[in-house]
């Protein structure tokens, strides 16, 4: 067997079997659920415990009289009630209101059609989804109100016939003149997740690459490692087995997500889809995981129960973007970008003599990959601009900013410029630091910096 | 041209006109040394001379500025990697990692293949009384027992160079003894070791040749019965049976009476030769004014040698 392949395998083996790797590779998914699922879960958890709100209607627009006295036309939800009060002044709750159990007292004054407003007392902030679901019924049932002055016939069909729900949809014409469908959201959002995975992946394991060099250079046994192997031996063998593990954490993540998402999905979304607050929690969702407008979250990915029209749309989208080319655009990005890095890292790692002197040297580093994440963001809308442009040829942010592009067709030439650049840099900066790194792993007691390691550089081995 | 390599006609490494700089500074000034196929060299000097730069040169852990090392006659490449072991002065095995899987692991990277390495291992951990340790974590043993292991590890490839950077730093006496009966077998079984060590009993006791660095250049080199020959200081140690007085009396003055005492083995003088006379006149010389009972040369230890070469070229460096 050959020696790098020697060091892979001692690298691959000694992390994949470290409690550490098993633990997030189990916890990574679940973390990741938990970021979508537990939000879900607390606006479940919170509507459950049945809340009574009073209402006074001065209107009395909203109240039906029946045989067992006045009902409240807005029906409550399942854990809403609400009970109409008659003659009483809203002044007789002010006091010890708080020990009556009623969540709110809802007061509609007489003038509600000019005013447009309506109170709520209450002794605690009332939620947000009470608050809209409030206001959304009242606005419709003021609207058909409004409607039934007008004395139309056939009201309800004619309102049934001009409900519209317009959908813009995107087709895309190739070069070729062949038509494609696709959804920008859902486009945005696999290149967005594309270019954060790659951030995460160069960084955890770029850094980790990192710390196995400090290890072998503390614990000193480089010096009987590079007796035996060459230097760069042993730093190409450290950065391909811990790129492998990456991989096969990657690998282990996704399988898992795939089967966790659409385990508790079929577990949890039925319920979720018949509560009121379906709606805010779906919104919320989708402003929580991206910041950006359009993007999608990951749980939309996959169709929901009842939502079957847009599901089909995603499907479509996906299948719209050549998955072999995001495939294999995915897997160059992330494999090449990694090399790249954590050949820089490999060389701080040989710099110092302990961890925490790394700081300030790491910075420079991935300066560039921290804007490349902020251009990703920008070229997220504007894919073809120069700076979009730019940055995705550029080698040191290209594996981020080049992935949010590809999703909205690139012409070849751009990314075999992209390609062939960062191969040649990966090389070159390989190159480099393998002489640095040569010279680091022996240097003790020398004070870190980028003049030290530019001296190294000019040494002859 | 030393009398060993005459003889074997082979030098295992031979290091000629080596240059190593570091950033202005100098770490080797053209440094030859010839290691004999089969002998202990000791590779000696003040810390910060230069001996590990040289170790690592031979190790190809770095390459030299200007000269060359050569291995049995070729220029030392890659391939004689595997040929060589390497105990550095500062010692390491990956904490985190299992003894028995650490120790298979580095025999793979000499080229042993994992049932040979394991097999060999067994041998030895039988040897050292370490077999318990197989599955524990380096991090587990105390420094001593770090130490064996990694004496194992270097030597289990066996090969034809050995090169220990201070071997008996943190053994106890009990161990310095198990590893310098090690070293002495290897050596019969043919294999040549090159050790650099400050303590000097060991090197008597083990090397037969020697190269002092001092400064970054090669000040004295040689066999080791040469060295101390050629550092003689005329110096006899005479015992007598006698009169004390009549000796001091009729000590001619070619001779110099440095010290008269009388101990558990009689009567002893201590009498230096002045310059360029031989030893002959002066047992001529005793034997009319007194009745010698032994008369031997004092040769300098090494130790003595090793201090007044290193002064000598401090001394000469200052003037």
């Amino acid at each position: 067997m050959s020696k790098i392949s020697l060091i892979i395998q001692r690298e691959y083996l000694t992390r994949i079997r470290k409690k550490s790797f098993i633990i997030m590779s189990v916890l990574g998914p679940l973390i990741f659920a938990a970021y979508v699922l537990i939000p879900m879960y607390f606006a479940t958890l919170e509507d459950k415990e049945e809340k009574i709100m009073l209402v006074i209607d001065e209107s009395k627009l909203f109240t039906e009289y029946r045989a067992d006295g006045p009902e409240f036309v807005i029906a409550g939800t399942d854990y809403l009630k609400f009970q109409v009060v008659e003659g009483v002044p809203i002044e007789t709750f002010r006091e010890g209101f708080d020990e009556s159990g009623y969540y709110g007292i809802l007061f509609i004054p007489a003038n509600i059609l000019a005013s447009e407003s309506s109170l709520i007392y209450s002794t605690k902030q009332t939620s947000v989804e009470i608050s809209q679901y409030l206001e959304r019924s009242m606005d419709s049932e003021i609207e058909h109100l409004k409607l039934a002055q007008h004395e139309i016939k056939d009201l309800e069909r004619i309102l049934a016939e001009v409900e519209t729900s317009i959908n813009v949809r995107n087709i895309k014409w190739t070069k070729d003149g062949k038509t494609q469908e696709s959804n920008t959201g859902v486009v945005m959002g696999l290149g967005y997740l594309s270019g954060m995975m790659i951030f995460f992946f160069i960084f955890f394991f770029g850094s980790q690459v990192m710390r196995g060099v400090i290890e072998e250079k503390v614990s000193r046994i480089i010096e009987v490692i590079v007796s035996s192997v060459k230097p760069f031996q042993l730093m190409m063998g450290k950065i391909i087995g811990v790129g492998l593990v990456g991989l096969t954490q990657f690998l282990i993540w996704m399988v898992l997500s795939a089967l966790l998402v659409t385990g508790l999905k079929a577990a949890f979304f039925p319920e979720l889809n018949r509560t009121p607050t379906e709606q805010v929690v779906a919104s919320d969702l989708f402003e929580q995981g991206n910041g950006d407008q359009g993007a999608m979250s990951p749980l939309e990915e996959i169709p929901e129960v009842g939502d079957l029209d847009m599901a089909q749309e995603i499907f479509t989208s996906l299948k719209s973007i050549n998955a072999g080319v995001m495939i294999a655009a995915f897997l160059f990005y992330f494999i090449f970008g990694y090399l790249l890095y954590a050949a820089m890292f490999a060389v701080i790692g040989s710099a110092v003599d302990n961890e925490t002197d790394t700081q300030q040297m790491i910075f420079p580093v991935i300066l560039p990959l921290i804007l490349g994440i902020y251009v990703m963001i920008s070229a997220i809308n504007n894919p073809d601009n120069a700076l979009s442009f730019w940055f995705s040829i550029i080698p040191f942010t290209s594996p981020v900013v080049m992935m949010v592009r590809i999703p909205f067709g690139v012409p070849w030439w751009q990314v075999a410029l992209s390609g062939s650049l960062l191969v040649g840099t990966f090389l070159g900066m390989t190159w480099i630091a393998g002489k640095v790194y040569r010279t680091g792993i022996l240097m003790y007691g020398k004070k870190a910096s980028y003049k030290e390691i530019w001296k190294w550089l000019r040494y002859s081995s | 041209m030393n009398r060993a390599s005459e003889l074997s006609g082979a030098n295992l490494i031979s290091a000629s006109s080596v240059v190593k700089d570091f950033s202005g500074h100098r770490a080797l000034n053209q440094v030859s040394m010839e290691v004999p196929e089969g002998s202990v060299y000791g590779l000696l000097g003040p810390n910060g001379a230069g001996k590990t730069t040289l170790l690592r040169i031979i190790n190809q852990i770095t390459a030299p500025d200007q000269g060359s090392i050569h291995f049995k006659g070729q220029p030392i490449g890659p391939e004689h990697r595997p040929m060589i072991g390497y105990l550095p002065e500062e010692r390491g095995l990956y904490a985190k990692m299992k003894v028995g899987e650490q120790a298979v692991y580095l025999a793979q990277l000499k080229g042993l293949s994992k049932q040979e390495a394991i097999k060999r291992l067994k041998i030895w951990f039988q040897k050292f009384e370490i077999g318990a340790w197989w599955n524990k974590k380096v991090e587990e043993l105390s420094k001593g027992m770090a130490q064996k292991v990694q004496f194992i590890t270097t030597v289990l490839h066996e090969p034809q160079l050995l090169i220990f950077d201070e071997p008996f730093s943190g053994f106890d006496p009990i161990n310095v003894n198990l590893i310098k009966q090690e070293i002495l077998r290897m050596k019969e079984q043919g294999a040549t070791i090159i050790f650099s060590t400050h303590n000097m009993a060991s090197v008597e006791e083990l090397c037969d040749h020697i190269t002092l660095i001092n400064a970054s250049e090669v000040v004295l080199q040689g066999e080791i019965s040469e060295i101390r020959e050629n550092y003689h200081a005329d110096k006899y140690l005479v015992s007598f049976e006698g009169d004390p007085d009549a000796l001091s009396r009729g000590l001619d003055s070619r001779f110099e009476l440095l010290n008269l005492e009388k101990n558990g083995m009689g009567r002893q003088a201590t009498i230096r030769l002045k310059e360029g006379e031989g030893s002959g006149p002066l047992i001529k010389n005793l034997v009319e004014i007194t009745e010698i009972k032994s008369f031997q040369e004092i040769l300098p230890s090494m130790n003595d040698i090793f201090i007044q070469v290193v002064n000598d070229a401090i001394q000469k460096k200052g003037s």
